[in-house]
């Protein structure tokens, strides 16, 4: 057999109805160990579901989804991240009442590695102090701001400790310095080993980081490609032609490279 | 994190224990009757504790599992014979039980529709037993006193079960604090701040709240055995009265959900208040009305309870509050 490269995660035929709204619509892809792959897409397209759908959120309502050679479609999320796909979370969703080093504390708990609380503690301030969080350690989750919240839905995903991450725009809503700091963050992590999908309307960092890219329309997969063939993809330029300025700023980066 | 340290969890059972003694220091009978029902009320806010104050799962009909363990111990005692000790043992089991099967059933469900079913079920637990002969029926059963000729007398009885219910009530407290901080404690939580989060962490939230239900229920189970025994009879109006399951939760949202010492200090001030209303004629039949307004007060004014409120107060004591 001839040395092949492994997909870490294969979607198959995935489609997700809600009663009447199909919100992702017969999805197919792969994802090689080690690439970061971007998911972009108008608002509304399905990315958020597709994610849902991959970390056992919802069950697909029709295909598969399979995670290192695992049929995972169907299974519960406290199931899929033990298996080392972890996710972050869109809207942050902060364990308010819990200090900072308690919610990353929980992700080391029980994710993928389900250490006991002393080692849980040490893999969290590891965590912490990579993503620059140290200093809040014995604050409220609550009480960060929204830079700081998108960072402990890092450090909480990365803390236990996976083969995969799901990252759902952990840069919306950070300004261009905190923008930069994350993206980093991202790499650092691809340069662990960790492979990464990656949703993002930050066109310019997501052309930057990403290996490849896809695009979902309608719930449709409707280009796949480098980060320079869908910048120059009419069908993605016209997905985007609702949002003028996005489709703009695509454009732009494209004749920048 | 050697949680064991923190001088709050020794104030708390300082605090039981010094009141667990004060009837033998005082001599004082009625004394003695009186921490019985402050202990009996710690234990039992202690344990709703663990699933409302740590799990976020509000039970409204957590009495029925001072009840059920009541009735199987009492029915143990009474008709069987069986010593004293196993029939706890039977009463703590027999909840722990029903907690499991019922966990599996309605912990499914979320918010108001959880306390909502907690109510159905000590509701239809007491009809049954009310229309099921071999328990006594709506009269309920009995026992002869010579029964506590076992136990050296009356007198000697109430003391054995008054130390039974001081043991009992550490056990409780100990129990709470070492589910707070253990990494079962930690998803507790977590599933108490966002129950999708957790999930998405990968907290097995329907073990864990099965567990978190379990274990809540357990301690309450075995009180009922002593109380009823205590009581020299059983009757499902008094066993599964709806009543006694709000003061529980009003005991627990007074001192402070979620912390350990708050449900000691709630059940204390709690019971200190109703003693005082009882001996007021004004407000005698006021009572449950009164509980109610307090329930109202504390979570419009002070969600977060005596403890609680003193914790977010004065950060430097977070070591002695807890
Ligand atoms: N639980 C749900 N029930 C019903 N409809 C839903 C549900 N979740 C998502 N949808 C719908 O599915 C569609 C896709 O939503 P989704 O959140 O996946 O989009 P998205 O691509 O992540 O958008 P955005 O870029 O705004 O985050 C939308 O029309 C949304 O309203
Ligand atoms: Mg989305």
């Amino acid at each position: 057999m001839m040395a092949q490269v492994e997909n870490i995660l294969q979607v198959k035929g995935v489609t997700k109805r809600f009663g009447g709204l199909t919100a992702v619509n017969n999805v197919t892809f792969d994802l090689p160990r080690g690439q970061i792959l971007g998911l972009i897409g108008p608002n509304g397209a399905g990315k958020t579901t597709l994610f849902n759908v991959i970390n056992g959120v919802y069950a697909p309502t029709e295909g598969h989804v399979i995670f290192k050679g695992t049929d995972i479609s169907g299974w519960q999320p406290y199931d899929v991240v033990k298996l080392g796909l972890a996710r972050t979370h869109q809207i942050v969703r902060p364990l308010n009442d819990l200090t900072v080093l308690e919610n990353v504390m929980a992700g080391a708990c029980y994710g993928h590695e389900n250490r006991p609380l002393k080692e849980a503690q040490v893999i969290a301030d590891e965590v912490m102090e990579f993503l620059g969080l140290a200093e809040r350690r014995d604050m409220l989750a609550g009480s960060l701001n929204v830079a700081q919240k998108k960072r402990l839905e890092m450090a909480r995903a990365l803390a236990s400790r996976p083969y995969m991450m799901l990252l759902d725009e952990v840069l919306a809503g950070l300004n261009p310095t905190e923008i930069a700091e994350m993206v980093e963050v991202v790499l650092k992590i691809r340069e662990q080993g960790v492979t990464i999908l990656i949703i993002e309307h930050v066109m310019h960092a997501l052309m930057n980081v990403s290996d490849r890219v896809i695009v979902l329309d309608y719930g449709q997969l409707i280009a796949e490609g480098s980060p320079e063939e869908i910048a120059n993809n009419p069908k993605v330029i016209e997905a985007y032609l609702g949002d003028p300025d996005l489709a703009k700023r695509l454009m732009e980066n494209a004749d920048g490279d | 994190m050697n949680s064991w340290k923190y001088p709050a969890f020794w104030i708390a059972l300082l605090l039981v224990i010094i009141g667990g003694l004060l009837p033998v220091i005082t001599g004082s009978n009625i004394m003695r009757e009186n921490m019985f029902l402050i202990l009996l009320s710690v234990a039992l806010a202690s344990s709703l504790n663990i699933l409302l104050g740590y799990a976020g799962y509000v039970s409204f009909g957590h009495i029925v599992f001072f009840g059920v363990g009541g009735y199987i111990g009492f029915y143990l005692l009474a008709v069987q014979n069986t010593p004293l000790w196993l029939a706890i043992i039977a009463g703590g089991i027999a909840s722990a039980v029903l907690a499991w099967l019922l966990g599996a059933a309605i912990l499914r469900l979320r918010g108001a529709y959880f306390a909502l079913a907690t109510i159905g079920v000590n509701e239809a637990v007491r009809t049954f037993i009310n229309n099921f002969g071999p328990l006594g029926g709506p009269i309920g059963m009995e026992v002869n006193f010579s029964i506590y000729r076992q136990y050296g007398g009356a007198a000697t009885m109430q003391w054995t079960t008054y130390w039974i219910v001081l043991g009992l009530t550490i056990a409780a407290i100990v129990l709470s604090y070492a589910v707070k901080f253990s990494r079962f404690g930690l998803g507790l939580m977590a599933i108490r701040e966002d129950e999708d989060a957790a999930m998405v962490m990968g907290v097995r939230t329907p073990s864990a709240k099965t567990m978190a239900y379990v274990l809540s229920a357990i301690i309450p189970g075995m009180m009922g055995v002593i109380f009823f025994f205590r009581n020299s009879s059983i009757e499902p109006h008094e066993a599964f009265r709806l009543t006694r399951s709000i003061e529980m939760i009003v005991m627990v949202m007074l001192g402070g959900q979620g912390t350990v010492q708050g449900p000691l200090v709630g059940a204390a001030l709690y019971e200190a208040i109703r003693s005082f209303l009882l001996t007021s004629p004004l407000f005698k039949d006021l009572q449950l009305a009164f509980a109610g307004l307090l329930l109202l007060l504390i979570i419009l004014f002070v969600p977060s309870g005596v403890v609680g409120w003193l914790r977010s107060r004065y950060r430097k004591l977070w070591r002695v509050l807890e």
